[in-house]
């Protein structure tokens, strides 16, 4: 019997949105699935996966898997997928970590960060963004057993379906590596805005804000009054403007949000490999032949620093209006 | 210390938006972009050489090693003489193609090769630029049973060479790991930072300048001596059996370009009534 295990996505106990999409990719693949959480203090995380249609919901909850460590996790989630025919977790930095040792622990092939999934004849076929978004391959994987990571841009997050899953519990697997790979540390991030992957409206910045003080003072404003989340180019990364996971691209975050605004970004093939599936782009550049206009909707030739306070001050007086 | 860095030829990522497809999808046709090393594979061989020299002097042990593997075609070693150039030892070619590899099948080919080279850490890049997959390191590191840390933006070498404590860019902010030798780390952008690498050896006040570094023509020079041993993938033993297979290819459904918009007035309108998205 085909079957599908979900491997949910949890920090600090509580469930994460990714694990939606890894959902969506079971729900259209047309096969039965079951959904397991590793962590620890997960019982609340559990109890809210048990609404979305999911044969049983697995849970190993255990001290050891406070912080996420891929050696640590590995073992665990290999030996709850014996006799799946399919392993999917979306391909988050956590997805992307651990899926592919889960394919090498169970011998099984694997297909990363795929953006389409087709179920035809009892085979999945998957499509693959190669070359920074620029060749979409049609593949399969021979084996079993299969692993897949799913980019959650492309599988929109998964609604409640009512019922209730049954719990089960999955006991915690040795992992043989744990004591050459000790956890250090966490160094968090926190923001009150939306996170990027999920974030309706995303306003990036690029290298022409020429500052942390930049970003704040020009590009903050219109972030905030959109409700957006903040992206950034590689090289406004780099500089230290922003930190780390706010890159947006094809080595980053790849974003598909209803609004994308570009400010002050060229538009280089790895930044648009991150958002060129955007509904609307808007691109706010000084220079008219950036490339970035050749596939914004709307595109404004102008200088940043009148534009996008220009832009603020409209968009409060359009909410003030209500 | 040996380190082993695995550095794979792609098409000029640069230009990949002018790949096209051939033979009614059945093959993607890079003709006309110039192949070179995957970057991330050269911050490899720069954070590598991070990790055994004294960035101030350039002094290096005599006992510290730094093999370049690859599998390619014969023009690879172009690519790998290159990571010689910038300081390199030697280099292994083992002859194959893209459309006979996967990630799985590199990843056994590698295990293979770390039997024979033994080395204390394998450095290598987060992903290869053309497939983007993001795995050969994590499977490497289950097959060698080695400890690892995917997506590393600073390493921290013990001075006893024994332990390296990896800084991973993740999803909402920075997790260190203290890895015990020897390890697999794959890299990130951000691990040729001027200060993202630290060995106990290069003074704590040295800034590296951003980035690979550049190769003088002494150093190119030089490296037309060192050795690459160029070998075909069958002589390393692997089962070649791929565990996916690649069906067909097609260009992304293009994107039609917008409007110009004359100033902020006008683009707002625009964004509420037509695209309705304010
Ligand atoms: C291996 C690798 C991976 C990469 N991955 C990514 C990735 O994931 N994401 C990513 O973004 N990049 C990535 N890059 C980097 C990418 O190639 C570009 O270098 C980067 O995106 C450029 O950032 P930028 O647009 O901010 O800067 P620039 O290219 O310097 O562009 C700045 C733009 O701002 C405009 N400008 C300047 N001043 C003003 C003003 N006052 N008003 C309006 N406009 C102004 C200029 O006209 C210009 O178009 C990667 C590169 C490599 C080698
Ligand atoms: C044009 C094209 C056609 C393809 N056709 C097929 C196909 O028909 N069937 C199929 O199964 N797969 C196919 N692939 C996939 C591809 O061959 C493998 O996935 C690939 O060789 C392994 O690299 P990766 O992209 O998965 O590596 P990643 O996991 O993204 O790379 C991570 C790191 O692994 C190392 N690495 C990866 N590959 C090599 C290498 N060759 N030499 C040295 N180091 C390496 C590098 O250090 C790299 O930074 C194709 C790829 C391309 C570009």
């Amino acid at each position: 019997m085909s079957k599908i295990l979900v491997v949910a996505e949890v920090s600090a106990g509580k469930l994460k949105k990714t694990t939606h999409s890894a959902i969506s990719f079971a729900r259209l693949a047309g096969m039965p699935f079951d959904v397991l959480v590793v962590g620890h203090g997960v019982g609340a995380a559990a109890e809210e996966l048990r609404a979305y249609g999911a044969g049983s919901v697995k849970v190993a909850d255990d001290a050891r898997f406070a912080n996420y460590v891929g050696e640590v996790f590995a073992p665990t989630v290999s030996e709850a997928a014996k006799g799946y025919s399919v392993v999917v977790v979306t391909a988050s930095s956590f997805g992307k970590d651990l899926a592919p040792r889960v394919a090498a622990r169970l011998g099984a092939g694997f297909a990363s960060d795929i953006a389409g999934v087709e179920a035809s004849g009892g085979a999945l076929t998957y499509k693959r963004p190669m070359y920074a978004g620029n060749a979409i391959a049609t593949m399969q994987v021979t084996t079993a057993t299969q692993v897949v990571s799913a980019r959650q841009s492309e599988f929109e997050a998964a609604a409640p379906s009512g019922g209730a899953s049954s719990i089960e519990k999955v006991a915690a697997v040795d992992a043989p590596l744990a004591g050459r790979v000790e956890f250090v540390s966490f160094d968090e991030v926190k923001s009150a805005r939306p996170e990027l992957a999920e974030a309706k409206v995303v306003v990036s910045g690029g290298r022409s804000l020429k500052s942390a003080e930049g970003f704040k003072t020009v590009l903050e404003p219109l972030v905030d009054v959109l409700g957006a989340a903040m992206g950034a180019s590689r090289a406004a990364v780099d500089a230290g403007y922003v930190p780390n996971d706010l890159q947006v691209g094809q080595t980053g975050k790849v974003v598909a949000p209803k609004l994308y605004i570009a400010v002050g970004i060229s538009g280089a093939i790895q930044h648009i490999a991150g958002m060129k599936n955007s509904k609307v782009i808007v691109a706010i550049n000084k220079d008219p032949e950036a490339p970035i206009f050749q596939l914004a909707d709307y595109g404004l030739v102008a200088d940043l620093y009148k534009a996008v306070p220009e832009l603020t001050d409209a968009v409060k007086k359009i909410r003030a209006e209500g | 210390m040996k380190i082993l860095v695995p550095l794979k030829r792609t098409a000029d990522p640069d230009n990949a938006n002018k790949i096209k497809i051939g033979a009614g999808g059945a093959k993607i046709e890079t003709t006309g972009l110039e192949p070179k090393a995957n970057p991330f594979d050269e911050y490899a061989v720069e954070a590598s050489l991070r990790l055994i020299e004294n960035g101030q002097t350039k002094a290096r042990n005599a006992g510290d090693k730094l093999t370049v593997v690859s599998f390619g075609p014969k023009e690879a070693a172009t690519n790998i003489r290159q990571a010689l150039a910038m300081g390199g030892d030697d280099g292994l070619l083992f002859l194959s193609d893209d459309e006979s590899l996967d990630g799985d099948l590199v990843a056994r080919a590698l295990a293979k090769v770390v039997e024979q080279q033994k080395p204390d850490l394998v450095v290598l890049g987060k992903q290869a630029v053309d497939g983007d997959s993001n795995q050969v390191g994590q499977i490497l590191a289950e097959l060698l049973q080695w400890p690892s840390a995917t997506f590393a933006m600073s390493m921290e070498l013990s001075a006893d060479k024994k332990t390296v404590i990896v800084g991973r860019e993740v999803d909402g902010g920075v997790i260190k790991l203290k890895l015990t030798l020897p390890a697999v780390i794959s890299v990130d952008l951000r691990i040729v930072a001027p200060k993202s690498v630290a060995n106990h050896v290069t003074p704590a006040t040295f800034a590296y300048p951003e980035g690979a570094r550049f190769t003088p023509l002494p150093m190119i020079i030089k490296a037309k001596a060192k050795p690459i041993v160029e070998a075909p993938l069958a002589s390393l033993g692997v089962d070649a059996s791929l565990k996916s297979k690649y069906l067909s290819f097609a260009l992304p459904p293009a994107r039609k370009g917008g409007v110009k918009v004359k100033d902020v007035a006008e683009l707002v309108q625009k964004l509420r009534t037509e695209a309705k998205v304010l």
